[in-house]
């Protein structure tokens, strides 16, 4: 069995567009994934009902249903109640946005309770209001220890870009499977794809080591 | 005969020489108190001698066969050396009973009869018969320690090893285990002691070892170690011991 | 112009949806299962002092958790089968690349739970003459695996979810159930609406067992690992 990459050499250029389209994609989704998730986060904490069943709806949908589901809801449910097509970019990046929106809004939501009352208390007594004492007393020293579990999501927002290739978004496994399909070297090509992720991946995977031995360190 | 026979054993922890040279003969029948001031040494030379820890250096005979390093070699030493520790170490998802058997079924592969059987016997020994079914959830830290002693008589040990037993415990605690021990003492059970219960020591003692430094220090009678000890760091020791009262 | 909902066809076809779900909870369990088995030797062999042992399988657990799940099922339906020259049904692939997908991820559940355990049990057991893997048997793994099951029940929840990937190589689980109804009624709307209802109330449901199992262990005093 002869293993030849030279197929998928010839084949850069593609693998760049394909690098390039994973990487806008997970872009968008992780911005908005992250910072919907504060929002959510924060309703989750709310006082008023108004805020919090909402959110909490929000969470228990999105986390407990499966993101490709949710993708091809978007792709080919929505356009139906809708005067406009949903580009496949559009889809996934609803579907993995709203999804680690969920996700990360239970990061935010413990880190938060995970900072002492004796903080409240404190903020309170110099007259902060609800929104000054979250943002400058209790967020900051909250952000510090969810920078672990939020770079843990932003992996596997990394990862669940691949499932654009579900509605032919052009991403990197859909590269690799235009290669496959074009050169008949599926093996060549999955496995590149494979290496190119985790070329990726790896360093963000340490970099996680790295911070939770620091945090576990400075408290 | 010599029951256990050490010699020359050092061990280091990264840079802190712990043990410095430890050399002991065990004759049967001994009742030896180890004592010392905390990191002297004491617990380590006791883990030492049931290869709980590996010395780096020295030999250890048992029965005038000195033990090697291979894993099966010293787990068959295991076998024949009993230890009971100031934590306990009881295992928590097993009842009283549970414990004591856990050694003759898994080791000695007894039927599960014989060792219920044996293993009754010795909870029965230290006074715990009532208790078999408990949890050690549920026992006060006298009758875990029992547990803990019924469950090293029960593989029927040439030797017993005693870490530090009552240190663990509540004070109105103490007196049944060392009731236990003194028992076990009386029958004419071998032993090594660690222990800061000098009175206790004192009694039911036939050497007691003075460790400081990494090394034997000072041993003798419980008569010349304790009650008319020679130097001056034994001293200073027994000083600090002031509720000790012969 | 309001769109008209219409679900007869959808509810009419359910017989076809409930295959689907029945080859999903298939993959699951069958994936489950397995990742648990392979999951505690990856974890015995990472904890293991010989590095003929432990290199392979931290090499396994890290590609595992490093690379995309879609990515791995490609290529374990369509590298794999010329490699080894062996066909691969969808549901092979699936149940390979999933149970080994599980397995990296309990390894590191396994490994935690199993360092969880105070020395002092690893002392008495060694103390009665016990080899280490006796000690391990009948001592070290029922106390870990108590403490282990929350983690386990969140890696069940999340593999629900992953295996909609297999629709992606036609296996007929739900989601591609979802897909041809969609394609056969031309009722895309009212299809992937009702497939998401079914996927989050199991899923729902399953998330709530294993939210009261750990306020159960809580209860019980028993510490849990993640």
């Amino acid at each position: 069995m002869k293993w030849d990459f030279s197929s998928v050499f010839a084949n850069t250029d593609a693998l760049v567009v394909g690098a390039a389209g994973t990487l806008h994609i997970f872009a968008i989704c992780l911005v908005a994934g992250l910072s919907l998730g504060l929002v959510v986060g924060l309703g989750r904490y709310a006082r008023t009902p108004w805020f919090r069943w909402p959110a909490t709806a929000f969470v228990e949908f999105f986390r407990n249903t499966p993101v490709l589901v949710q993708i091809l809801w978007f792709y080919f449910a929505l356009p139906m109640l809708m005067p406009f097509e949903i580009s496949p970019l559009a889809a996934a990046a609803l579907g993995i946005s709203l999804n680690s929106a969920a996700f990360s809004a239970e990061i935010y939501r413990g880190g938060i309770q995970s900072i002492e009352p004796g903080q409240w208390d404190g903020a309170r007594a110099l007259g902060m209001s609800w929104g000054q004492a979250m943002r400058r007393i209790i967020l900051p020293q909250a952000l510090k220890r969810m920078t672990p579990a939020l770079t843990n999501r932003a992996i596997e927002i990394f990862k669940m870009s691949t499932l654009a290739s579900a509605v032919a978004y052009v991403e990197l496994l859909q590269q690799g499977k235009l290669i496959a399909s074009l050169n008949y070297n599926p093996i060549e090509a999955y496995t590149t794809v494979a290496v190119i992720f985790f070329v990726f991946l790896w360093p963000m995977v340490q970099f996680t080591y790295v911070l939770e031995r620091r945090l576990r360190r400075s408290e | 005969m010599t029951l256990l026979k050490v010699g020359g054993l050092t061990k280091k922890f990264g840079p802190q020489a712990v043990l410095r040279g430890i050399d002991l003969d065990v004759q049967p029948g001994e009742r030896i108190a180890i004592l010392g001031a905390s990191g002297s040494g004491k617990s380590t030379l006791l883990r030492c001698l049931n290869f709980m820890e590996m010395p780096d250096s020295g030999t250890v005979a048992l029965d005038d066969q000195v033990v090697g390093r291979r894993e099966n070699e010293l787990v068959k030493v295991r076998q024949r050396i009993g230890m009971v520790f100031q934590q306990f170490n009881l295992f928590p998802h097993m009842t009283a009973i549970g414990n004591v058997m856990e050694g003759l079924r898994t080791v000695r592969r007894f039927a599960k009869r014989d060792a219920r059987a044996r293993a009754e016997k010795e909870l029965a020994r230290v006074g715990l018969a009532d208790k078999a079914e408990t949890y050690p959830a549920h026992l006060s830290g006298g009758q875990k320690q029992r547990v803990a002693i019924a469950r090293a008589l029960a593989m029927d040990p040439e030797l017993l090893l005693f870490d530090e037993p009552t240190s663990a415990l509540d004070p109105e605690l103490v007196g049944e285990v060392l009731n236990v021990i003194r028992a076990l003492a009386e029958e004419g059970r071998t032993m090594l002691l660690v222990t800061h219960e000098l009175g206790f020591a004192y009694h039911v003692a036939t050497r007691v070892i003075f460790l400081a430094d990494g090394t034997i220090h000072e041993q003798g009678t419980p008569d010349e170690v304790l009650k008319h000890p020679k130097k001056e760091r034994t001293q200073a020791f027994l000083a600090r011991h002031k509720e000790f009262s012969l | 112009m309001t769109y008209r909902w219409d679900f007869t066809p959808v509810l009419a076809n359910a017989p076809l949806l409930a295959e689907g779900l029945v080859n999903t909870l298939k993959v699951t369990g069958v994936s489950l299962g397995c990742g648990l088995a392979i999951g505690l030797a990856l974890a015995l062999m990472r904890l293991s002092r010989h590095r003929l042992a432990s290199w392979p399988a931290g090499f396994v657990i890290e590609v595992f958790r490093t690379t995309p799940p879609l990515v791995q099922l490609f290529w374990f339906f369509f590298a794999l089968p010329l490699i080894v020259g062996l066909s691969m049904t969808p549901f092979l692939a699936a149940c390979v690349t999933f149970s080994i997908q599980s397995a990296a991820f309990f390894a590191e559940v396994f490994r935690a739970g199993i360092q969880s355990i105070e020395r002092g049990q690893w002392d008495g057991a060694r103390a009665i003459g016990m080899t280490h893997g006796q000690a391990l048997q009948r001592i070290i793994l029922p106390q870990a695996v108590k403490r282990m099951i929350p983690a386990f029940m969140e890696r069940a929840i999340e593999l629900m979810k992953t295996t909609t990937l297999v629709a992606t190589i036609a296996y007929a689980d739900l989601l591609f159930a979802a897909n041809e109804l969609s394609q056969k009624t031309f009722r895309p709307l009212e299809t992937y609406t009702v497939v998401a209802l079914i996927y989050f109330v199991v899923i729902f449901l399953a998330s709530q067992i294993a939210r009261l199992l750990e306020l159960r262990l809580a209860r019980s005093g028993e510490s849990t690992v993640h």
